[in-house]
Order: C-alpha cells, then structure tokens, then sequence
C-alpha cells in the first residue's frame, strides 16, 4: 500500500519541477572548499548519475542532501519548495534515502530484522515479527529480488548483490521518493552487477529519483537517464546522459572543463 | 543513446576480467553452512542435514556445551564414589552452585552482546548483596527484605550506569572502565560490610523473617506438590506459546520450523522441566525430609525469561543485537547507540546484584572473602562455553543457564573427587573456557573467510 502511495506521490512531479533542486550550495571544512556554488537537480522517474574523482565532493553532496552536514550557503528544493535537512531523520521524512557503499547492513540480524531495523512495528510493546516478515517479503517480490533462499537467513550469508539488493529494498520500503545509492556496483561481480543495475531501473519505472554516484562508467552509462559530473567541487555540467559519451564524461571528471571534450568530440566525428 | 553504442558491453567485460567478478555459486556449501537450519527446512530431515552441515562448518550453536554438558555428566557419574555425581542430593548441590554463575553469565551477557565486556560484575554485585543483608540485620536498619533488596539493585543498577555513560560519553574501552569499576566496587563492597556490625557467617536464617526469606532464596524449597503443578503451568504455557506462534506463522505462510521441530522444542522444554522437578521432588535428607523445587530455580527462570523476551522480541534487544553486529548501521538506522549501550550496562550490573543476593544467601551472609575477580571469570567463561560470542552480536541468556550448569558440573565434579583445591578448579575451568574461545573464534573464522569468497 504504502509503495503504491509511493509510485503515484512521485510521478506527479515528473513532467515540471525536480523533485530535488540544489542551488548554490557552498561547504567548506576549515580552509577546504569542499563544494562551490553547486546547483543539481533530481528528476523523478530518472535516474541521475554523479560522477567525479576522488575528493571532487561527491560523498559531501550527498551527506548535505541527507542532511548528515549542513551547508554553508545555498538552498535546496523539495517539490519546488525550500527545506532546510538538519538530520538523518529529516530527509527519511521527506522521502529521502540513502543507500551508502559499505550497505549499513548489520551481518548477525537477517533480512527482515536489517529492512526493518529502527522503525520496528510493535503490537502489544512486543516486536510484531509476522506483520515486519510479511511486508518486507512483499517489497522484496515487488522489486523481483527473488534469489535469497529465506528471507530469515542472517545477512552474513548473503552474496554481495543481494546485500546491495536488501539495502536498496530497505530504502524503498519507507515510503521514499529519492534513493541514493553510493558506488552501488563498487563490490560486485558482473551478475550481481546486473541485478544491482535491473533493480536501479526498476526503482526509475516505479517514479522514484535515483542518484547513483559511481566511478564505473560503464554502469553509469548503462542506467542513468542524465549525468552530472563534480569536479573539485564544482558542479562542472549535468546533462541528458544521450548528450555525453564516455571519454567526454572522463574529461569532465579529469580536467572539469570542456576544452577535452571538445577535442574528445572533433575525434568522435 | 546514440553514445552507448560506443561503449563496451558488459558482456565484453566479463569476458576480460572472468576472476575478478567471482560469483555467489562459487562456494555453495560456504552459504549454505550459514543460514539457520531452522529457517529454510520444510521436513526434520532437512533440518538434521542443514544443522549437520552448520556444524562440519564450524556454526555448532549449542551443541558443544550440550555435548560437554554430558560429558561431565557421564565422566563424573563414573568416577564419583558410589556415583554419588548423579543423586539427587549432588545435582541439587550443584543447580545450586550454578545458579550463581547462570544468573551472573546472564549479565555479562548484555556486555558481550554489544562486544564488550564487564570486569566489574563480580563485585558491582557483591555492593548490591552487601547492601541487601546489612539493610535487614535486626538490630540496626532491619528494613524488610522487599526494599532491601530493591536498594541494593538500585545501586547496582546506577553503578552500572556511571560505568555505561563513561564507556559511551567519553568513548573510554569498556575493558578500562570495568576494570577501575572492579577495584573501585571491591573497595566500596568492603567499606559497606564495615558499616554494620554484620559482616560475616551468623546464619541468616531464625534471626528475623527478612534475614529468613533471604535465607530461603537458596535454602527454601517448594511443596512438591506445588512444584509439579508450577512446572505443568510453565511447560503447558511456553508450550502453547511456541505451539501457536509457530503454527500460525506456518498457516501464514512465514518462515517458520516444521512442525515436527516444534513438537520435539516443546517435548525438550517438557522433559527438562520433568527431570528438574523430579530429582528436586525426590527426599534430599538423610534424616526427615528435605524435598521440592528449591526457590533458586523460579528465580533463575523468572531472569532468564524476562532477559530472553527482552532480547528477542523488543526493539530493546533487537538494537543491542544490531550494535553488536555493527554499530556504524545502528547508528544509520536511527538507533540512540549510546543510550542503548548505556542501559545494557545497567541492565549487566542490576542482574550481577541479583546474582550476588542469591550468593549471599548461599552464603548465609556477606563476607569479605567473596571472590568478586573468579566470579567474573566464571561468568564470561559461562558465556563463552554456552555459545555467546566475545566478539559482539551474538549470545543468549540460554547460554549463560547452560554454561552455568557446565562450570558447576565441573566445580562439582572435582569436589566430589576431594580435588577441593582451587588450583585445579582454576586449571580445569581455565581449560574449558579456552576450548570455548577458541570454538568461538574458530567458527567466527569459518564465517569470515565464507564471506571472503563471496566478496
């Protein structure tokens, strides 16, 4: 009930406004300018890649959005409106959540008991296990994550795509309107790979914003709809992903100007 | 989209680097070993062979203190003089002896769980006990015993939540922090016994009814007759418990034992409760009669089922698991991290102050000589040999009841052999609970290096 909720709250921004505008956005720590000026934007119903080398500000962004730091200066939109993310828990009570790359996964408890862990639902004050077991079941179905033998077995026994496909089910489990997913494919094989990929489409048809900041390219280039690339800080360009191609978005990365992708075009043609 | 055809395929990847992308069925068997048995067989038969493989993978649960459990049972019994190890009179001795350290491991439990540990619950709990009896002495505070008691887990229970804040607040090892925790009790402990008058072995029994139902804690037995309707009401209400809840999950379609398994849990609970009963019921005494559940036994039951509910079916426990297993995800989920580990080392230090009562009564008093540092040793070893993990995230308080009982056994076993000297009762039980570190780490081991492969 609650994902269809989801499907339906989501997709009614899809045609105009972002359901996520950053502007301006400044941070800095101490003397680092960690971001500049950034402005971004998050779609519903596409998929958003962030690209950018090490300490271009990719992990500050995202904690700002997930109001893990709080900027400096700038805004950011939430369905066209301003919001101010002080906390982790604001932005899961927007609808934001995030997937980070060491899965936040505890490896003793099992799938259920990790999907649900801190929003258990009680009934008479004891953990109302049937009723968790149940909808974390029903979301697992729905986003066809069908591989795991029982969804009771401990997460210690789970494959590093099914790891990756349990924190992402947990994330959309609540309701959430963005998901933000940090080097999601970083520690997989090439079939897990692929079910992380399927899964992030799946998410993009269910009206849901994802942004996905990854090194590999070439998942970039398979799942996003549009690429927005940081270079020291600096939001250097964001684009429909069919305006870019690969060696235009690793001299963005590299360089943060278009001079190279000039040259990178003129060889293309 | 015109770009993507300039890119490699994935297939094309796959096909440059196969090795590096190893695959989840690469090591089926490691998986396998993993996952509960319980929780994926249909038939007992696919149980015994799930659980079978758990165990050739290192991941045994209790089995081993089960299995140690009989060993000492079927080595003492042998051994003992007229096999005295195995008469009612011995093994009521030796419930006795345990129910201290089960009560006790229960504690260090709650620190063990959240990969901690707590030095101080020897004498954290001696404070507690001492306070206890010197309330009651007649001739000077005499409180009644309710309060008394009530006292003396209160100031156990804020013992243990100085130490908590410290280990949280200012990040300090809990390992330091009990440590100073451990030579600080000792030195209030024996600062309390100087207090009062009282400080040593008058029987506590027949001076006053407070110092009597102190006494009984250990020493009083139930009618028989109650015992066995006691037990019928407990075996009857878990039963039903496990009989519904199972078959309710199974008509629902949920993960669930089949029902086989269940039969066979509750037939365990049924047998266990009829043996207990059954060598307590038996006449004790060598003159008159001396038969009954002996009180401890309730107590010890009523600790374990409260701290077994509290760890498994509230968010409580189920927040002490996942600190346990990560802390960092516990902290994502939202989860007040310091406040739960807070607690947990109140919760470790109020359960010590029972354990300790109870010691006293065992002891018909408080003395100075309480081996507050052994006790703490006997409690992580019992831990430890019942299967809860030094290592964080895993631990049960069944684990601290069966650890309990193999210590004791042990303890029993070489008294009986007029090996009362405590040199070889520290061998013997530093022995075992070498055995169990290293089945503990082993296992955790064999977990490890699974995972590695599926990286």
């Amino acid at each position: 009930m609650q994902r269809e909720m989801t499907a339906a709250v989501a997709q009614a921004p899809a045609t105009d406004e972002p359901l996520l505008k950053v502007r301006e956005l400044d941070k800095h720590f101490g003397p680092v300018q960690a971001l500049y000026h950034v402005d971004l934007d998050l779609p519903a119903g596409k998929v958003t890649a962030l690209a950018g080398d090490n300490g271009a500000g990719k992990s500050v962004l995202t904690k700002c959005i997930a109001g893990i730091y709080q900027p400096d200066h700038g805004q950011i939109f939430w369905q066209g409106q301003p919001v101010h993310i002080r906390s982790a828990r604001d932005s899961a009570h927007l609808g934001i959540e995030v997937v980070y790359q060491d899965l936040a996964l505890a490896d003793n408890l099992d799938i259920v008991q990790n999907m649900f862990l801190g929003r258990e639902r009680l009934r008479n004050q004891l953990l109302d296990e049937d009723s968790m077991e149940r909808s974390a079941g029903e979301t697992l179905a729905s986003l066809r994550v069908t591989t795991v033998r029982s969804i009771r077995q401990p997460v210690a026994s789970l494959s590093g795509g099914q790891r990756q496909s349990v924190a992402v089910a947990k994330a959309v489990m609540w309701n959430s309107k963005l998901v933000i997913m940090d080097e999601p494919t970083a520690a997989l094989g090439v079939v897990q790979t692929r079910q992380v990929l399927d899964l992030i489409k799946r998410l993009r048809d269910r009206g849901l914003a994802v942004m996905v900041i990854s090194h590999n390219l070439t998942d970039v280039f398979e799942v996003a709809d549009r690429i927005a690339v940081l270079y020291l800080g600096r939001l250097v360009v964001q684009a429909d992903a069919s305006k870019f191609s690969l060696q235009r978005v690793v001299e963005y990365m590299t360089t943060g100007g278009s001079s190279g992708a000039d040259r990178a075009t003129s060889k293309e043609s | 989209m015109a770009p993507t055809a300039l890119l490699p395929r994935r297939a094309d990847i796959s096909s440059v680097a196969p090795e590096e992308a190893p695959d989840l069925t690469a090591a089926p068997e490691a998986i396998e070993a993993e996952v509960p048995p319980g929780v994926v067989a249909q038939t007992l038969g696919e149980f015994v062979r799930g659980y079978a493989s758990r165990i050739r993978a290192g991941e045994s649960g209790v089995l081993p203190v089960i299995v140690a459990m009989l060993a000492i049972l079927v080595v003492f019994t042998i051994i003992s003089p007229n096999h005295v190890f195995l008469s009612p009179v011995n093994l009521v001795n030796l419930f006795q002896q345990a129910a201290v350290i089960m009560v006790l491991a229960m504690a260090e439990g709650f620190a063990l769980v959240l990969g901690e540990i707590d030095l101080s619950v020897g004498f954290v709990g001696a404070i507690g006990g001492a306070i206890t009896v010197q309330l009651i002495q007649p001739i000077t505070t005499n409180w009644n015993w309710i309060p008394a008691i009530l006292a003396g887990l209160l100031v156990c229970t804020v013992f243990g939540l100085i130490q908590g804040t410290l280990i949280t607040r200012l990040r300090l090892p809990s390992f330091i922090v009990t440590l100073a925790g451990f030579l600080i009790a000792n030195g209030i402990f024996l600062k309390i016994l100087l207090l009062g008058p009282f400080s040593g072995y008058p029987n506590l029994a027949g001076q006053s009814d407070n110092l009597a139902v102190i006494y009984h804690l250990m020493w009083g037995t139930i009618d028989p007759n109650v015992s066995w309707i006691g037990a019928g009401v407990v075996v009857v209400g878990v039963g039903l418990a496990i009989w519904l809840g199972d078959s309710r999950r199974r008509r629902s379609g949920l993960v669930a034992p089949p029902a086989s398994l269940s039969l066979i849990k509750i037939g365990l609970i049924a047998a266990v409760a009829v043996v207990v009963v059954g060598i307590s019921n038996t006449n004790r005494a060598n003159l008159g009669t001396l038969e009954g559940v002996p009180w401890f036994i309730p107590i010890v039951l009523v600790v374990f089922g409260a701290w077994t509910i509290l760890l498994e079916r509230t968010k409580f426990g189920r927040y002490m698991y996942a600190i346990g297993g990560n802390p960092e995800a516990a902290r994502r989920a939202g989860i007040n991290v310091s406040l739960v580990r807070t607690l947990a080392f109140g919760l470790c230090s109020f359960t010590a102050g029972v354990a300790v009562i109870l010691y006293a009564s065992l002891l018909g008093g408080m003395s100075n000589n309480i081996q507050g540092g052994q006790y703490v040793l006997y409690a992580v070893a019992a831990a430890v040999i019942g299967g809860t993990s030094l290592f964080g995230g895993r631990g049960k308080p069944l684990h601290g009841v069966l650890g309990g009982l193999v210590i004791a056994g042990i303890y029993n076993g070489l008294y009986l052999q007029g090996i009362s000297d405590v040199e070889w009762q520290y061998i013997v039980t530093g022995l075992v609970l070498l055995a169990a570190v290293v089945i503990d780490a082993v296992s955790r081991r064999g977990a490890a290096s699974g995972s590695v492969t599926r990286v």
